[in-house]
């Protein structure tokens, strides 16, 4: 086990963890994990140019590496934020978590259910109806139709596409898509919900709601790790943040302390937090 | 500890493992095979009916075009053709739409899990589907030209499953390919459309020449083809031959495809 034992207690004074939840098994546990992205140097994208490239000469690579061994542990009931300069490994770290990416070298293991909330439109089909593409999108999360029946009427409760749910949704607005997504994903209350960004679509109401509807999730016990360049979400709904920064994690712990000592570098330009007055 | 719901390290078990995780994930399959029929004339006046007038239509021409070629050594020509034009269709169109929704999924793929071969599983899945509705028409014309209905039509569903694995194979093996070089798919359509004549989906096998006869033989979709028609066609069980060819040839391409499309997989998400 990774974390500590101080770490455990503070978790649970802090924040109010259920003691079990944080004594019991992780939810998520990355051990040593590492991922390198191999890009070819020259673009080959057709069978004719690999196999003259071939026979001529071996194609070459260059190897980025988007994470390196890093270990983490997120257990149950905690809300993770991940913060970073772009091109840290952000999403790639929830890449490797959601089972997308299988890790170039190291361990990576997830006990229960995933749910990424999916970027603005995929998954999406954009001749089916609002509903059709709540089954659709709730079945990709490894949901049954008779499930989704009984969470339907959530689903459309939090949406709030009113009548247009039966109409095509192609001629749905962006607002209304990524309202749909964000319903779906949280709505079929998976054991660990990954936000990248996404949240901050929509208009500002719409945002507010989903903020409030995670921490609701919070106080129930789900869990969350989010990606935002937006200090002032991550500190006000995080209990933990981790700040990666090329592909490895800086520091980890209390969300005040490593948002201070990110912004203190030079690297970060993201929106600073401003204090609050009340 | 309970052991973990997905654990990377594990080692990967190619085609076992990822029909177990099909199986999990069967209410997608259903919803994507659904999306499918749906959408496809989603905007048009006769919607699913299109599924059954298109192979009609095509049979009408290709018909009146072909009859005077080899209407005089085939009789009932246009039952010979709509049988050959509808499981030569069904394989096409699945290993294309293998293809197309496996890009289509793309930036799903880098977003959230889902069985990767679901894709290609659905596509032959609503091949199947739009199968058994046109072979409604293909009924309707065996009537009128009084074609013999014989028990022998209770094979149709053995031999519909056997082509099914053949197109679900070559539909994995292409689609992997397709996801590391773009041209696959253009490639792909000329190579269906020189297959489709090597077949003898409009003509009597007897036009060729029997000293080239047994290059048949090399082609896999002369099985799938005969093992259909003849219970169709001549109302009687395919030959022997035929069905050890098509079973043969359907369990190996889907071996080879799924295990292409297995090691290959993990690296998807890499190039999509």
């Amino acid at each position: 086990m990774t974390l500590s034992t101080t770490y455990k207690q503070y978790l649970q004074s802090k924040w109010k963890v259920a003691p079990a939840a944080v004594g019991l098994a992780p939810l998520v546990q990355l051990e040593e994990v590492t991922v390198r992205y191999r890009m070819p140097r020259e673009r080959v994208t057709s069978l004719k140019d690999y196999a003259l490239r071939w026979l001529r000469v071996r194609i070459r690579y260059s190897d980025v590496w988007a994470l390196r061994a890093v270990n983490l542990t997120v257990f149950p009931g905690e809300a993770v934020g991940i913060v970073g300069p772009n091109g840290a490994g952000k999403s790639t770290l929830l890449k490797v978590m959601a089972r997308v990416l299988r890790p170039t070298d190291g361990r990576a293991r997830v006990w229960g259910a995933v749910a990424p909330i999916l970027e603005l439109g995929a998954g999406f089909d954009p001749e089916l109806t609002g509903r059709e593409n709540i089954y659709l999108n709730g079945a990709m999360l490894g949901f049954s139709r008779s499930k989704m029946d009984k969470k339907i009427n959530a689903v459309l409760d939090f949406a709030q596409i009113g009548v247009f749910i039966d109409a095509p949704l192609r001629t749905y607005s962006d607002g209304m898509i990524a309202r749909l997504g964000f319903a779906v994903a949280t709505d079929v209350t998976p054991d660990l919900l990954l936000i990248d960004e996404t949240l901050m679509v929509g208009d500002i109401a719409f945002q507010q709601k989903c903020l409030n509807h995670l921490r609701a999730l919070q106080n129930e016990g789900a869990t969350f790790l989010v990606v935002s360049h937006n200090l002032q979400t991550i500190q006000e709904m995080c209990s933990r943040v981790i700040w990666i920064s090329r592909g490895k994690i800086e520091m980890d712990g209390d969300p005040i302390e490593v948002i201070n000592a990110y912004t203190n570098t030079t690297e970060c330009d993201d929106t600073i937090p401003i204090p609050r007055e009340f | 500890m309970l052991s973990p719901d997905y654990d990377s390290s594990l080692p990967r078990r190619p085609l076992w493992d990822e029909a177990r995780e099909l199986v999990r994930y069967r209410s997608l399959l259903t919803e994507l095979i659904l999306r499918n029929i749906k959408t496809r004339y989603k905007r048009s006046v006769l919607g699913v009916t299109w599924t059954m007038l298109n192979p009609l239509l095509t049979m009408v021409v290709l018909s009146i075009v072909f009859s005077h070629l080899f209407g005089f050594s085939l009789p009932r020509y246009p039952v010979y053709l709509l049988s050959g034009l509808l499981i030569w269709n069904f394989f096409s169109q699945s290993t294309v739409a293998s293809i197309n929704e496996l890009v289509w999924s793309s930036s799903l793929l880098k977003r959230i899990y889902v069985p990767r071969s679901s894709f290609a599983v659905a596509a032959v899945g609503t091949g199947l589907v739009n199968m058994c509705l046109a072979l409604v028409p293909l009924g309707i014309i065996m009537l009128v030209t009084r074609s013999p209905l014989r028990p022998a039509l209770l094979f149709l569903p053995i031999a519909l499953i056997l082509a099914g694995m053949f197109a679900l194979g070559v539909g994995l093996a292409l689609s992997a390919l397709a996801v590391f070089f773009a041209d696959v798919v253009d490639m792909y359509q000329i190579v269906l459309v020189a297959w489709m004549y090597l077949t003898p989906i409009f003509y009597p096998v007897e036009i060729l020449a029997p000293e080239v006869r047994w290059l048949l033989y090399l082609n896999p979709m002369y099985y799938f083809l005969e093992t259909f028609r003849a219970p169709i066609y001549l109302g009687k069980l395919p030959a022997p031959e035929m069905v050890i060819g098509a079973v043969t040839a359907a369990i190996c391409m889907l071996l080879l495809g799924g295990w292409l499309f297995r090691r290959k997989s993990d690296d998807f998400v890499y190039h999509l």
